[in-house]
């Protein structure tokens, strides 16, 4: 268990333990010949109240991941354990989804693509008032307003319910996305890469949105992503994965001041700078992800790390405190000293 | 002491070799005329690379296609020159947008002395053909005939691939060769991609987000490896992309452009340390970055882009400027003036107040 | 692109497309097919005379008179000597000494005044109420006109044709619905739930498109008892059509549930809690319900064909039932056509009406692309 420092409440979500693997089968009779570990032991919590950034690269499991929580798809293993609004702490991974359909409103999502994430034959009153109608609210004028209430914190017009998704662009279509998941007033929302497909200048009005309503519904948010600079900007602490695991979890700050794994270090390094003056380094990454049904022994990242050694190769790191409150998982976390940039 | 430059190479760098005149590109749509590029300007030089950076519907992937004249009905090119400089044994400037697009010297102009990288590297290999045979294909295609004169055989052009393939940096070239598209990763087809662009020794590379598709680990290695190529066969580059980092990393100059117009163009290191226009300015404050202030609120652009059809009249980004001068910017069309060295910007701001708008 | 593709000259018009739902905006893009629309009005014609083909008869489509047999084509007329006046010409029979065939010559100074909404025999309409008001009628009750001609019994053509009408499109109509029920049913457990489920449908649709239409229908329409009435057989043998008919859809239908179920809004209903029976029928429907009915109205027009073909071979609709099949048995020998070439004329109708259904199954199908993004 990844214990937070100065925790009396236990944490809003608990990971523990995660895994969630695809069978790849061969052959008439479907044989199971390897599994794709999509996610590979995954442990972190999530205090109520923070942003938890989660990032890393195609392939490295952190959409599998964020559905596994919401239980969108169905995990092999592990807990998560999830406090309740009365306290109780309950495990989502196991539940049916009868068992499940109370606890759905409590925690929702917001998708990557705006011109996905919608139903196009229905209005923005349907769409946004769906989860009202499904749990409970059965007046159609409650919903309605409601649904004004919610188009309004996220900045659009109310008139605009009646409404269909065509007409509105693809920043304004993610605000929906937003009203959406705020409906039933959720406690943990998921966000996944919220604005990796806007424009940047829409990009920063919907990060400024995702902050205000966070501090003004106390949300708890696990921001998926795969830009560095954004989930820099927006969350609280941040974890890394690389081939369905964690490489490194801590402060955001520490994480970008100091990284203790050489992945994350190689990540800052690879994001490129608004800055002519700040040249690239010529420490590029080389290789390619190694595929998630065939992992390298050892620690996944051994053989593109600069720092590998035999023990790398022969033994698999654990995910360790390696100061207060930072985890990395590599055998030389203490003695590297690695730069961002 | 660098040799003086022979009277050929002095021309080079004196003008341009690619540059492209008051373009203007339309769309004639049944609801209404969209004027997708309107009045762009800008030079590239010989072994230089300029970025092309703006967000949705700025009109730099239809002023892309225009170079390559790629576009169709319902759009044409209305007004405007790209003024090409061939070399060879009679050099000539070549007006690229009165050529017809399916003509023969268009033809031969594509892939040979102007190539192109396309954004989505999956949709632009053919998945039934190998993509040593695609590249092979191009070579045939172009440089049929050696330095020397002799004629390039299939089985040359094969061993021209995989030096070429080596050169990109692909491990394994031989099997590669054979390898079909959806075989590779997105990094590995990426590089064939720009192998394939390279064949043929193009003097100008349009490069449309290459790197949008990938992840950013990768995107650092093309990006270094875009860099190399250029060096080592100082191919000009003109790099399209919405990322300004990337922009920062790879251009020698940058053209800013917004709902088809350009708003300032300049050295890359004056657009980013000196803009001038106000949109330039929002956009640079508005990313989050690496070093900034965490968790603060971002300085936006106020408003929304209109739709096209819905042009502001004048200066199409004066209903979200910040510092729009009333009477002046919604009345009239700001042109390019100079505003440093090399530095030129569209906004009245650096018009002289006294000049009739 | 972030920009909306609508088009908005005015905030008026912005609006007006802002609220209109799909159908709307597919009968916008459907407009402009003049080809489909007016295909569509030919259409509506055709279905106007299936409501009530007894208004359209000139006279009961079953009476027989054998010494009226073979009357060529009498055609309506509508000026008389520059005034409007509705006749047709009369026909004089003479019979061939050397054939021993009556041959009958139209004489245009001889002709037979026509009236408008003339009353004539009487019939119920839809079964509800009855009246004797026909559209057109010899002005004198006691003649007989052939618009079309007569057939060897003596039945006026046209009226048969106006009944046969009814019966063909009719059974194109109920056989697509019913396929469409069993397509979107099957076809949706098999893509929503998969497994189990889809590779035992799956299989079922290969191995009833595997087998040879014609034995089908020829089995199955042997197998109907000989004593059913000509109404029952009408429903057998929709149902028949329909059954067999289905595969196609129902592919369809999986395949496009396939790609649905990975969709984000889909899983955003999911997520909000809605039960599977409410994400199918709420959520994945009704995105694709506008293809499947474009791609019904496709399908409409070979069942047609399908229905024609297997009462002109004798095995589907059976006289004394009318339909355009039935009428062109009339037709099947070289003997008939070369002396009554008009009996070919239900043959003319069934190009018109299949042609008109695939302009507007395509005007259709163009319209209904999926939301441009």
């Amino acid at each position: 268990m990844i214990s937070l420092a100065g925790e009396n409440v236990p944490p809003l979500l608990d990971v523990r333990g995660l895994r969630k693997y695809f069978p790849v089968t061969r052959g008439f009779f479907r044989r199971v010949v390897a599994q794709v570990r999509a996610v590979d032991d995954v442990s972190f919590a999530v205090r109520q109240g923070e942003t938890l950034g989660l990032v890393g690269e195609s392939g490295c499991g952190k959409t599998t991941l964020s559905r596994s929580i919401l239980r969108a798809i169905e995990p092999t293993a592990g807990q998560v354990l999830y406090r309740t609004r009365e306290g109780k702490v309950v495990d989502l991974a196991p539940m049916s989804g009868a068992e499940l359909k109370p606890l759905r409103r409590d925690v929702q999502m917001i998708f990557q693509d705006p011109f996905g994430s919608l139903n196009p034959r229905m209005t923005l009153l349907d769409n946004v008032g769906e989860p009202l109608l499904v749990n409970g609210m059965r007046s159609r004028r409650e919903r309605t307003e409601r649904v004004a209430g919610l188009l309004q914190l996220v900045g659009l017009r109310p008139e605009f319910m009646h409404r269909f998704p065509h007409a509105f662009s693809g920043g304004q279509r993610q605000r929906i996305g937003i009203a959406r998941a705020l409906a039933t007033s959720p406690r943990l929302v998921v966000a996944d890469e919220p604005v990796s497909a806007l424009d940047v200048s829409v990009q920063a009005q919907v990060l400024n949105l995702l902050l205000e309503l966070q501090s003004r519904l106390r949300l708890t948010f696990i921001f998926v992503a795969h830009d560095l600079s954004v989930v820099r900007h927006i969350s609280d602490r941040v974890a890394v994965m690389y081939v369905g695991q964690l490489v490194e979890l801590a402060p955001t700050e520490a994480v970008f001041a100091r990284p203790r794994h050489p992945y994350t270090a190689a990540l800052m390094r690879a994001v490129p700078v608004p800055d002519p003056r700040i040249a690239v380094g010529d420490a590029i990454l080389k290789g390619e992800v190694p595929s998630p049904a065939a992992p390298p022994s050892g620690c996944y990242f051994h053989p593109r790390c600069r720092f590998a050694q035999d023990r790398c190769c022969r033994e698999a790191p654990l995910l360790r405190e390696v100061s207060p409150g930072h985890f990395a998982r590599c055998h030389f976390a203490e003695q590297l000293s690695l730069q961002a940039a | 002491m660098p040799p003086t430059p022979t009277a050929a190479e002095s021309r080079e760098q004196i003008e341009p070799l690619l540059s492209v005149r008051d373009l203007r590109v339309v769309f004639e749509l049944e609801e209404g005329t969209v004027r997708a590029v309107d009045g762009v300007s800008f030079n590239v030089r010989a072994g230089q690379v300029v970025g092309i950076v703006g967000e949705s519907g700025c009109g730099k992937s239809v002023t892309m296609k225009a170079i390559l004249q790629l576009i169709e009905t319902p759009g044409r090119i209305s007004r405007g020159e790209i003024l090409y400089r061939q070399n060879g044994a009679r050099p000539r400037v070549l007006d690229l947008a009165r050529l017809r697009p399916r003509g023969a010297l268009m033809r031969a102009l594509r892939g040979a002395e102007i190539a192109l990288i396309p954004q989505e590297p999956m949709a632009a290999f053919s998945p039934v053909h190998t993509v040593g045979q695609q590249i092979i294909e191009a070579i045939m295609l172009h440089a049929s005939r050696h330095p020397d004169g002799r004629s390039i055989s299939r089985h040359d052009a094969r061993v021209m691939t995989i030096e070429l393939f080596r050169d990109v940096g692909i491990s394994m070239p031989e099997q590669r060769v054979d390898a079909y598209s959806w075989q590779l990763s997105g990094g590995l087809r990426q590089r064939a991609m720009i192998a394939m662009a390279l064949s043929c020794r193009p003097r100008l590379l349009i490069a449309d987000e290459p790197t949008t598709a990938i992840d950013v680990t990768t995107q650092a290695q093309i990006l270094a490896l875009l860099r190399e190529l250029q060096r080592k066969y100082d191919t000009a580059i003109i790099f399209i992309t919405h990322d300004l980092g990337v922009i920062a990393q790879v251009a020698h100059y940058v053209v800013v452009m917004y709902l088809g117009s350009v708003m300032e163009e300049g050295p890359v290191d004056d657009i980013f340390h000196a803009p001038k226009h106000p949109y330039t300015k929002a956009l640079l404050r508005s990313i989050p970055s690496l070093y900034g202030e965490t968790r603060m609120i971002l300085p936006v652009i106020a408003g929304a882009l209109p739709h096209p059809f819905n042009r502001p009249p004048g200066c199409p980004f004066h209903p979200r400027c910040d510092l729009v001068i009333p009477h002046r910017c919604a009345h009239a069309v700001p042109r390019l003036v100079p505003v440093g060295l090399q530095q030129q910007a569209s906004c009245f701001l650096y018009h002289d107040p006294a000049e009739p708008a | 692109m972030s920009i909306s593709e609508s088009p908005a000259l005015s905030a008026a018009t912005e609006e007006r497309v802002a609220v209109a739902s799909n159908w709307t905006l597919v009968w916008w893009r459907f407009r402009k097919h003049y080809l489909a629309l007016a295909s569509a009005f030919v259409l509506a014609v055709l279905y106007i005379v299936v409501l009530c083909p007894d208004f359209f008869s000139t006279q009961n489509p079953e009476l027989t008179d054998a010494r009226q047999a073979f009357i060529p084509v009498q055609p309506l007329h509508f000026f008389d000597r520059g005034r409007f006046s509705l006749w047709v010409p009369e026909v004089v029979g003479k019979r061939n000494p050397v054939t021993l065939r009556m041959e009958w010559t139209p004489d245009p100074n001889r002709k037979i005044p026509v009236k408008l909404f003339a009353q004539r025999a009487s019939y119920r309409v839809l079964g509800l109420f009855e009246t004797n008001i026909h559209l057109l009628g010899p002005a004198d009750a006691g003649q007989r006109i052939f618009l079309l001609g007569s057939d060897r019994l003596g039945r006026d053509q046209w009226s048969r044709i106006m009944h046969g009408t009814q019966t063909s499109m009719t059974v194109g109509l109920v056989a697509v619905a019913l396929s469409v029920v069993l397509g979107v049913a099957l076809g949706g457990i098999s893509g929503y739930f998969g497994g189990l489920a889809d590779q035992v449908i799956q299989r079922l649709i290969e191995l009833l498109q595997s087998v040879p239409t014609i034995p089908i229908w020829l089995a199955l329409s042997a197998a109907l008892p000989r004593d059913w009435t000509p109404t029952q057989v009408f429903f057998a043998i929709t149902v028949i059509l329909s059954l067999v008919g289905w595969t196609t859809l129902g592919r369809e239908v999986r395949g496009r549930f396939l790609a649905l179920r990975e969709e984000d809004f889909v899983l955003a209903a999911k997520l909000a809690g809605c039960s599977q029976r409410r994400i199918i029928l709420r959520h994945m429907v009704p995105t694709f319900l506008s293809h499947i009915i474009a791609t019904s109205s496709l399908a409409i027009p070979v069942l047609i064909i399908s229905e024609t073909s297997l009462s002109f071979l004798g095995l589907g609709i059976r006289p004394p039932a009318i339909s355009w099949g039935v009428l062109l048995q009339e037709a099947q020998n070289i003997q008939t056509l070369a002396l009554a070439p008009w009996l070919l004329i239900p043959g003319l109708v069934v190009i018109v009406a299949v042609l008109a259904f695939n302009l507007v199954g395509d005007g259709l199908r163009d319209a209904s692309d999926p939301y441009s993004r």
